[in-house]
């Protein structure tokens, strides 16, 4: 395949320069290549891709557009998100290949090629949560003059360590104070200052239009300077009443509420708006501002935005917005009364948790016995991939090579289970035979169906499919997951009992061993890379390798409270010899085999997670499924980082 | 969950021995056309509980003529086979339960989706 880029790429050799920029072309065609699959085509197309334009480089859709429209006339232009390039229509020249293109204090070289298909993201219309009402104009500029004039930063009331455990921007409050020790507020001390009083007609405002019923009595002002963000929370619930009202002030900023089966709605609150949040809204989402200089906001070309109903996202028509600082006034109401809302799982009036975090509180110990071993699994695996799956999903398209080859390999007709199918990559790769797919997170199987294929939520342990049902099984990057020798013995025995004789089962698991035959895993590898800004939540695991723009190599460890601040995260690893689970250092050697493998997050806003994995010794594997009766073991490799069996049923 | 899905699964609760068919209540059945592929489907027949299929079909108000037994030469009977792929591939359950014969445990069926997770004391 490699050949066939390069041949794809006109050769044309003249000066040092364009040696330079056929080179850099044809590594941005590779690229292109292993991550999308799209080949760059050697005649003129319908489609132009621009390497190095894209939105997660940091050009923003008005500059690439710009440069574009010198060229003449841009019909389309597409920028997936997090992407680090964009497609054009053709009109757009490649005379433009190899220049620079200068986008804030960045310049970056554009690197263009013909292809014959373009990466068209299904538009997604995201509704917004349950309850939230997002009022654009609420304000005047007049008011918003007004209100941040009220503010007195330099009288600030707020305790000393309050202050300083939110480094990342400025508060204050007003009627009652809010503390973040306990994430509550005292309700016998009300402060001296009252609302500001210009805060009075807003909030009338407010009452005469029935956005709330009764008049707030605490206000928090927040202060953000570009590059700032708060963690993703939910507002406690018996501290305050149903309705919180935030108005934004100054800069734009994106929002991003979370529900917990993994949803994520980025909602662009423009400066001068009022966000109201009722119900699941504020009961059950979190919301949280990421940390970063650039939100990727819906463009405002008045062509394209023109059927954008506000507050939906379409990831076809992206750009940058460059943030500001930018004001927040959370108007709420006291509570004094336990909540009984209908969202237990986050009320702390009805026993939850008051901060629910990801975070690791202490690290667990290895399980000695099954139920342990089910909680575990249930916090450091289970939990882990219904928050994640979206992203989990979105950076797991390619399928393995070698997986791909068994699946082409089965005859037609065969019945193929894939136990712990994930985002359903492989259930469509051979569309001859009949597949299904099965996970343990909703969240993953609701996305295998969208995609139109057959699967159902279990549990590898105990999967509902009649016994020898399968001509061939697969169980990719699963059974690592399990935290005892039994549970990852019993995995294999079902994926066995499922086979019909003569049946196969394809096995993947984590090897320890992440360097073989003196060739370094990709996973090892790939150590170096950086991720761009705005990237965030990728995990690094050998699965996610795939992955277009990189991991980073950090090792942070984050977590959900409030006082976060990057330098504070790094902690050392913790140590096994307490009986406690390790947390990996991303992109190192193992040295251990049961361990707690963090997302690594460049910007340090996302919540961190950790995914509990056993990974595998050279031979344990095939020992593994040797203790299984009934099945051998026809063969066994190591693939980038993983061992890997064939098994068959006598 | 379409038919042919159904026909693979079983109850797996603890203590069962029977579980086989899951008996289906659908509060909401969609059909969606699916291109017609008379050699997969063909193919597939060998491959399923034939009487499951017709009972779940007849269930469903979907069975058509679909006789109770399965017909020889059937991979040469198009009529029927396009029949087949209909109750197979075509016919979704979209919201219910399946119900273990056995048991009588219930899985849920939202948007689609069977949840086949059962309790710590189930397994």
């Amino acid at each position: 395949m490699d050949c066939n880029v390069e041949s794809n790429v006109k050769a044309i050799k003249k000066s040092k320069d364009e040696k330079k920029v056929l080179r850099k072309q044809i590594k941005a065609s590779h690229t292109l290549l292993k991550h999308e699959g799209i080949v760059t085509a050697p005649q003129p197309t319908k489609s132009l891709v621009v390497a190095n334009g894209g939105l997660g480089n940091g050009v923003s859709r008005e500059e690439l557009s710009a440069v574009l429209k010198e060229m003449g006339e841009v019909e389309t232009l597409v920028m997936p998100p997090h992407k680090p390039y964009a497609f054009s229509a053709r009109k757009a020249h490649t005379h433009l290949n190899g220049q620079k293109l200068q986008c804030g204090e960045n310049s970056v070289t554009l690197y263009l090629s013909y292809v014959n298909s373009v990466i068209c993201e299904e538009e997604l219309s995201l509704h917004f949560p349950e309850g939230l009402v997002l009022l654009e104009d609420f304000v005047s500029s007049e008011e918003e003059a007004l209100l941040l004039a009220a503010i007195d930063w330099s009288s600030t009331n707020d305790v000393v360590t309050a202050q300083k455990a939110l480094k990342h921007r400025r508060v204050k409050h007003y009627g009652f104070e809010f503390c973040y020790d306990n994430n509550n507020i005292d309700k016998d001390k009300p402060l001296h200052a009252g609302l500001p009083v210009e805060c009075l007609p807003v909030l009338e405002r407010c009452l005469k239009n029935g956005h709330i019923i009764t008049m707030p009595d605490q206000l928090t002002v927040n202060q953000y300077e570009s590059g700032q963000g708060i963690p993703p929370h939910v507002d406690t619930h018996s501290a305050f009443e149903d309705t919180i009202l935030s108005l934004s002030l100054g800069s734009k900023v994106v929002m991003e509420f979370r529900h917990p089966d993994g949803r994520v709605v980025p909602v662009v609150l423009p400066g001068r708006s009022l966000l109201v949040m009722k119900g699941e809204s504020r009961y059950l989402w979190t919301h949280g501002i990421t940390p970063r200089k650039f939100d990727m906001v819906p463009s405002c070309d008045p062509q394209s935005s023109a059927d954008i109903t506000p507050g939906l996202r379409t990831n076809s028509n992206l750009t940058l917005s460059k943030r500001d600082t930018r004001t927040s006034f959370t108007f709420r109401k006291i509570r004094h009364e336990p909540c009984l809302c209908a969202f237990r799982s986050a009320c702390d009036s009805q026993g939850a948790p008051t901060a629910p975090s990801p975070s690791l509180p202490s690290p667990p110990s290895l399980p000695c016995c099954h139920a342990d071993a089910a909680r575990l699994e249930e916090e450091y695996v289970h939990r882990v991939y219904n928050a994640i799956a979206s992203h989990f999903s979105s950076t797991r398209h390619s399928p393995w090579p070698r997986v791909c080859h068994f699946l082409s390999s089965l005859p037609a007709g065969g019945v193929l289970a894939d136990v712990g199918c994930g985002n359903g990559k492989y259930l469509g790769v051979n569309t001859e035979v009949i597949a299904v797919g099965c996970d343990r997170s909703s969240a993953l199987v609701q996305i295998c169906t969208e995609r139109g294929f057959q699967a159902f939520v279990s549990d590898a342990l105990s999967v509902p499919l009649r016994t020898a049902v399968c001509d061939a099984c697969i169980s990719i990057a699963v059974i690592h997951h399990f935290s005892t020798q039994e549970r990852r013995l019993a995995a294999v025995r079902e994926l066995v009992r499922l086979l019909k004789p003569g049946g196969q089962a394809l096995i993947y698991v984590w090897a320890f061993e992440q360097e073989y035959n003196k060739q370094k895993s990709k996973y090892l590898k790939d150590q170096n890379k950086q991720c761009p800004e705005n990237q965030c939540l990728i995990f690094d695991t050998p699965e996610d390798s795939q992955e277009p723009n990189g991991e980073s190599g950090s090792n942070s460890i984050g977590c959900l409270k409030d006082n976060y601040k990057p330098e504070d995260n790094i902690q050392d690893p913790f140590k096994v010899t307490d009986g406690k689970l390790g947390v990996h250092t991303n992109r190192t050697a193992f040295n251990t085999q049961d361990l707690l493998v963090p997302n690594s997050c460049s910007n340090n806003a996302a919540p961190v997670f950790h995914r509990y994995y056993h990974v595998f010794q050279q031979g344990e594997l095939e020992q593994l499924c040797g203790q299984v009766a009934g099945a051998k073991v026809l063969s066994s490799y190591h693939d980038q980082g993983n061992w890997c069996v064939i098994l068959e049923k006598d | 969950m379409k038919l042919l899905t159904h026909n693979m699964l079983t109850s797996h609760v603890k203590g069962v021995t029977n579980g086989y068919p899951l008996l289906i209540k659908a509060t909401e059945v969609k059909v969606n056309e699916v291109d017609f592929n008379p050699q997969f489907v063909s193919r597939m027949i060998p491959k399923l509980e034939w009487s499951t299929l017709v009972q779940a079909a007849e269930e469903l108000g979907h069975r058509q003529d679909l006789p109770g037994e399965l017909i020889p030469d059937y991979d040469k009977n198009e009529e029927f086979l396009k029949k087949v792929h209909r109750v197979l591939l075509e016919v979704e359950v979209i919201e219910g339960c399946l119900k273990c014969p056995e048991s009588g445990r219930e899985f849920p069926i939202s948007r689609g989706i069977p949840n086949m997770l059962l309790n710590e004391d189930e397994v």
